[in-house]
This record gives C-alpha cells, structure tokens and sequence, in this order.
C-alpha cells in the first residue's frame, strides 16, 4: 500500500514527516489536520485506543473533504471523551449502545442517502469488545447488506473500560480480570477467540484492513482507501494499552510496533475477500521481545518447562501468520 | 377512502401516508403484515424518499431508526412481543436520547411458554422505558394513531409506541376510512429535529452524563411526558377537526356520568364491553366504561375525575404481575380514593378470547360481593388443580 521513500524505509516512527514531499506527509503532520478528538479528555497516559481514534477520524475526515458522521460504541473511548458536560470530539458524533453501533451507523447512512447528502460519510468505531463479541450480530447485518459504512476496531484485546475483562479478541495466555493468570498458570487458554478482519472478509465486503499505531502513514493510507470505496469496510487497529496489558505508557508505540514485526499482528489489506497486500516484516523478532515487556504475559517467563512450552506456543502462532500472509521481507522489498 | 382491509394493512397504508424517511423491517407474528405492507409500498413507490431495510434483529431495527433518527430522519419500526424484548435496551435509548421515533407494537404474551396471541404483557414491559404508549380500540383507531404519533412523537422529541392488539385487529379485516395524501401532509409537518448529526454543527450526542446531572436529566424527561398530556390532547382535538373523527387522546369514556360500576380497559376488549354495558343498561344497571387510549403518560388526572362518584372499579388487563396482580389496576388505584374498592380481572392473557358472557356473569357476581381483588375470567380451576397435585407428586423425580 504504502510507497516506499527511500528516506525513511521502516515506515516513519516519527507522526511529523515534515522533511517529506507534501503529498507524502502524513495527515497527523499537517497543520489543517481537523483534530478530531481534542485535547481534554479523560484517556489514561500512553492510550493507544486515544491516539489511534485521533489518527482514523483525522485521516477520514480529510479524505471525505471534512464531511463525516462519526457513531461510537459504549467503551474506553466513547467515556473518556464524553463526560458530560464536556466533549473531546470536534466532528459530529452520537453514541447510542454497546452493542449497535454498525447499526446505528446503518441508520446514519441510510438517512443521508434519502436526505440527498450521499457525499456525507460515515464511520463507526467500538472497541474489540463490542466489535467482535457484544456487536457481532450488529456488525455482520451491516457488512452483509453492504451499508455504506466504514467501522474501525479499536483492539486492546480486552473489556477496557470495565476493568481489563477477557474478550474474544484476548490472546491465548494473557492475563485479565475474568481469565486471571495464578501462580505459574496462565490467563487466557488457546485455541478461542476470533479473528475479526478475517471474518469481515468472509462477507466480501468491499474492503478490510488492519493496521497499527507504528505506522502512521500506512495507517492513515487505509483510511483513505477505504473511504474511496463505498459499501461496508472494516480497519482493525490494534491500539496498546498500557493499564490493561501491563506497560509503561511511554512504550505504546514501541509495542504496536514489536506486535507487527512478530508476527503476531500481521498487517494486511483485503478487497472483496482476498487479501490483496501485507507489509513485509523487515526487522523480524521473536514474540519474547513484544510479550515480554506485558505484565498480562508474565507467566510465560516463569522459567519453567510449561511456562516456556506456552512462549513456544505463542512464537507458533506469529510463524503461522508469517506463512499465511507472506510476511517475512527479503533485500528487494525491504531496501 | 373506505376500504375493507386487514387492519396491518391499514396501519401500513397510513404509515406510508406519514413519510417515514427509513422504514427498519424484521418479521415477528402478529406484526409481520405491518411490514410487509410497507416493503411492497415502499418498492412500488408509493412513498418518496424512503429507505426500507432488512435488518438482522429487532435490537438492529430500533438501533437503525434511531441512527436515522439523530441523523435527521423519521424513522419507523414495527414488532410484537418477543421482539420488543429483544430490542429493550435500544427501547430505552431511543427515549433518553430523545428520538422522535414510532414503532407500532403488534401486541402480544411473551413465553415461555411461547405464545404467538394477544396479550399487553409485552407493551407492560416496557411502560417505564420513556415512550409514549398509545392503544387502539379497533382498525380505524389504529389506522389514525398512527398520523397522530408522528406529530406527537415530532413534537415532543419523544418515541412514540403504538399499540395494536395481535390477530384481533392487526389480522382483522374491517372497514377502514385511509385519508388522502393531501390529508396527512396537511396534518403531519415535515420532521424538524431538536439536535440532529450535522456536518456544518457538530455536536456530540448520546455522551456520558453523571451523577452530577442525571436527575435533571431524568427529571426533564418526567416533565416531556407530563407536557405529553396536553400535546396528546390537542393532537387529538386537531384530529378531530381535520378528519371528523374522534381517535386518540387520554382516555374515553362510555356512560359513566350516573355509573355506579365502572370497568377501565384499553385497546380491542372495549368493543366487547361496550357491547355488555348496553346490555346491562337495557337492564337498568348503573355501569359504564372508561377506555385508557394513552396509558403513558398515564392519565391519573382524567381516571380520578371520571371514577370518583363510582361505587366499584373493575380493572380489566391483558397482563399480570406474578405475584402482585394487575399493572393497570395498581396505576389505577393510585389515581383514586381509596375508598373506592377495586377489583382486577385478568383476562385474554396469551389470546384466550374475553366472551361478553363472562364478563357479563363477572359483573353479575362481583356485585353481590363473591369476589376478592384480583380474578382471572374464565380460569379452568380443574386444570390448576391437578397441575398443583401433580407437582407435590412429582417434587425431586426429575432429578
Ligand atoms: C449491554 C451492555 N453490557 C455491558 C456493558 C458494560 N460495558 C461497557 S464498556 C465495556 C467494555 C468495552 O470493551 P471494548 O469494547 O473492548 O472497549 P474498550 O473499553 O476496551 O476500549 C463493557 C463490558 C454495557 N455498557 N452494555
Ligand atoms: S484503560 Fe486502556 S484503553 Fe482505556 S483509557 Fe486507559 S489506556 Fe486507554
Ligand atoms: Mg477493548
């Protein structure tokens, strides 16, 4: 997706890229950005759920030339930005349920299109709970009718906003509050959970995505492809967060990155099914180096046989993904 | 225009008339017909502008009606029972959020056991959600309920849930005068929303409210359904003056000025009882009848008016508070003198049909005093019987 610069090849680490050509600097380096979501709200320091809702909104705002309706999900970043009397929000925004926000967006669009304001646009965004657990029915019924909607996850990999809860989007292993690691046991088992991206794509809809915060440009690029299209798209951001996984605040970004070049977030697009790009990892690690530095994995740095028979397991699951999407960089597209 | 239509039909045909700009459809007995109608219409073009979508629950189609709802546009849905429970959390949205949306509930039990007749259990499950819940007497009254609640609805800035009792009259063929397109544009004003999703104003909508506000909040919403009062009323005056019909408003009343027994019910039973009390007065009994239209906001004023010079009160409902009794009758006691002794009848739970017969016998014995407060009409004591025996037997054999 992304076009290589021969300046800064890894993807840019820095949001600012204002040494770059204009057309290749990001939305978030611009002045004229529309800073979706303001200054003032109520995230914790280092959320990655904060920054990435930021990033998407700002990118979709700019390529629907600033007309977008935003609907939210109830979670994280719905409370933090809303607390009455205030609001964070600098776009038109409504949030209604956990679990109806692909619908109420259905709604959204529906009423613009009968309204003759087809060229307004709308996004929906919710957190993996209410993404892939709560707002599934919601969710499928509007990727299925192919309502002209782009919905973005928000993926923290658990129930946040209630106190770091398991969802079906909780890695094998991690600790939470519902799968709670004790002793030299661990959290979450393997073999649940589901992938969203890949069943989003199963209904064909037009485009699906996933991203990270590492990348802001290959981020804010699938924004923008997915607002050329029309019908239902899917992005799935995973957005780190540092009161549920167990971090220093400071190291979001250095984990969204890490969780990439494991392998263990690929990053990938998808037209009408078939996966049409995945980023190269081009400084691949083991999952040690991401997982370590996780309080919710600490059980698999026990040192013992199971604990390690565990990080085994986990280093299987980015391999797979590596051969599954082809991920690992040669000199050629690596350079 | 006259026309000899089943009553889902009509309420469609009306619905249409209205302008609904997104039209949410999911089938559900007895109010599947509502929608169908309307797909056909909507398909048929029939009504400009409207986007008629299949969704994939109940708790989808409220929540797509009130995405179209804040984004600016009148939005409608249909269900019964089952589905109304389903969608009770967006139930509850749609009115704290303030969303002018009418939804027509096909009454009807809710199970288990699973029961596809007439009831208001499931309109009673929801009577403190926020709505404004209007019910029918017959087809027409149906039919005009409906123009009416757009402008209710749009006026207050509060949903409006039309109730039409299941099989009885959505299923019902009956003479039903449609009114014109002119007619309805003329009584129905095109929806100008509150607060609305809009590009050049941003606001945010539906945010986090605490405990530093939510009573005022709350508190506000009271004082909607306490307004509801006199915008229902004069809704139905207007009505009246528009289409030379009387249908709406808080409640009606059959021969109660020297009536010594009064029965209150809502919806198609009045029919029925309409046609006892004539019978009664041909005997020269003192009864009457007061007929609740809205029963939230629940008309306390007009019920203590009306039945204040009653010597007996008889509560007839399509629902029951296990374990308490009546719904309506607790509302109604508390509208009155205490004085005023209250009997609740519970009858036509899960369909079971009201025939005047029994009403007219229960009327015969409630006045030489054989009955306590609450009665169920018709009730087969052999069968309650011997299910409690059974159930002494067989304590711990399933296990
Ligand atoms: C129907 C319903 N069930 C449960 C909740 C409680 N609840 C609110 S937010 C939340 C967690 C949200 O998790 P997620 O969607 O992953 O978003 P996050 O807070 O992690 O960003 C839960 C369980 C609710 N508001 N509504
Ligand atoms: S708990 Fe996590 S997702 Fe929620 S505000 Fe804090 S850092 Fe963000
Ligand atoms: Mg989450």
């Amino acid at each position: 997706m992304m076009k290589n610069t021969s300046f800064n090849p890894k993807g840019n680490r820095t949001i600012g890229n204002r040494l770059q050509e204009a057309c290749e600097c990001t939305v978030q380096s611009s002045k004229d950005r529309c800073n979706s979501l303001t200054s003032g709200h109520r995230a914790c320091q280092g959320c990655g759920e904060a920054l990435g809702a930021r990033w998407v909104v700002d990118a979709a705002m700019k390529a629907a030339k600033g007309k977008l309706l935003v609907v939210n999900a109830t979670g994280c970043l719905e409370v933090f930005s809303t607390p009455y009397p205030e609001t964070a929000w600098q776009v038109p925004w409504v949030h209604s349920l956990f679990g109806n926000a692909p619908a109420v967006a259905t709604g959204v669009a529906a009423a613009m299109r009968v309204k003759g304001k087809g060229d307004v646009r709308v996004l929906a965004q919710g957190g993996d709970g209410s993404t892939t657990d709560i707002g599934f029915g919601c969710l499928s019924g509007m990727f299925e009718r192919n309502d002209d909607v782009l919905y973005v996850c928000y993926d923290n990999q658990a129930y946040m906003n209630t106190g770091v809860q398991r969802s079906s989007a909780t890695p094998p292993t991690a600790s939470t509050a519902t799968t709670p690691s004790m002793g030299h046991e661990p959290g979450n088992v393997f073999g649940t959970g589901k992938n969203l991206p890949l069943l989003a794509m199963a209904h064909q809809i037009p485009y699906v995505a996933t991203a990270s915060l590492s990348d802001t440009r290959d981020l804010e690029a699938k924004v923008e492809r997915a607002m050329s299209f029309s019908g239902a798209r899917y992005l799935h951001v995973l957005v780190p967060c540092p009161l549920g996984w167990g971090y220093v605040p400071n190291d979001t970004i250095r984990l969204s990155r890490l969780a990439v070049q494991c392998g263990l977030f690929p990053l990938f697009e998808a037209e009408d099914g078939e996966v049409t790009s995945a980023t190269k990892i081009c400084e691949p690690c083991p999952v040690e180096d991401y997982l370590k530095p996780q309080k919710r994995f600490a059980n698999l740095f026990k040192g013992d046989k199971k604990s390690d028979k565990r990080l085994a397991q986990m280093q299987a699951i980015a391999d797979a993904n590596i051969r599954r999407f082809d991920l690992l960089g040669d000199e050629e597209n690596c350079k | 225009m006259l026309k000899q239509v089943e009553g889902s039909r009509a309420v469609a045909e009306v619905v249409a008339l209205c302008r609904p700009e997104v039209v949410c459809a999911y089938p559900i007995t007895p109010q599947t017909h509502i929608v169908e109608g309307l797909g056909e219409l909507v398909k048929a073009g029939h009504v400009e502008n409207c986007d008629y979508i299949n969704v994939e629950s109940e708790f989808a189609a409220l929540s797509v009606a009130i995405g179209a709802s804040a984004a600016g546009a009148r939005a409608y849905t249909a269900t019964s029972s089952q589905g109304l429970l389903f969608m009770a959390e967006a139930v509850f949205n749609a009115a704290g959020m303030g969303l002018p949306i009418v939804m027509t509930l096909g009454n009807r039990a809710i199970g288990a056991p699973i029961n596809i007749w007439n009831d208001h259990s499931d309109a009673m499950s929801m009577r403190d959600a926020g709505w404004i819940q209007l019910f029918a007497e017959n087809n027409q009254e149906a039919a005009d309920l409906h123009i009416q609640a757009f402008r209710i609805a749009e006026e207050l800035s509060c949903p409006v849930m039309v109730c039409v009792d299941g099989f009885i009259l959505t299923h019902a063929v009956e003479e039903v005068d449609v009114p014109t397109q002119e007619q309805v544009d003329a009584f129905v004003p095109p929806f100008e929303p509150v607060q609305v999703l809009d590009i050049k104003a941003p606001v945010s909508i539906g945010t986090l409210v605490g405990p530093d506000a939510f009573t005022e909040v709350r508190y506000l919403d009271h004082k909607k359904q306490l307004r509801a009062y006199d915008v229902i009323n004069n809704v139905s005056r207007a009505f009246k003056k528009a289409f030379g019909r009387e249908a709406g408003g808080m409640i009606r009343t059959y021969h109660v000025d020297d009536a010594k027994t009064i029965i209150v019910a809502m919806g198609s039973v009045i029919g029925t009882l309409k046609d006892m009390v004539d019978e009664k007065r041909e005997q020269g009994q003192k009864i009457g009848l007061v007929s609740i239209c809205s029963f939230r906001p629940f008309p306390s004023k007009e019920i203590q008016e009306v039945l204040q010079k009653a010597k007996h009160i008889i509560v007839l409902e399509k629902s029951l508070a296990s374990g308490q009794g009546g719904v309506m009758s607790a509302h109604v006691k508390l509208s009155i003198d205490k004085k005023i002794p209250v009997t609740t009848l519970i009858a036509g739970l899960g369909g079971r049909p009201i025939p005047k017969k029994s009403l007219s016998d229960f009327v015969e014995s409630m006045e030489k005093g054989t009955h306590g407060e609450l009665h169920f009409l018709d009730l087969d004591h052999a069968v309650v019987e011997r299910e409690l025996a059974a159930f002494e037997q067989e304590k711990g054999r399933g296990r």
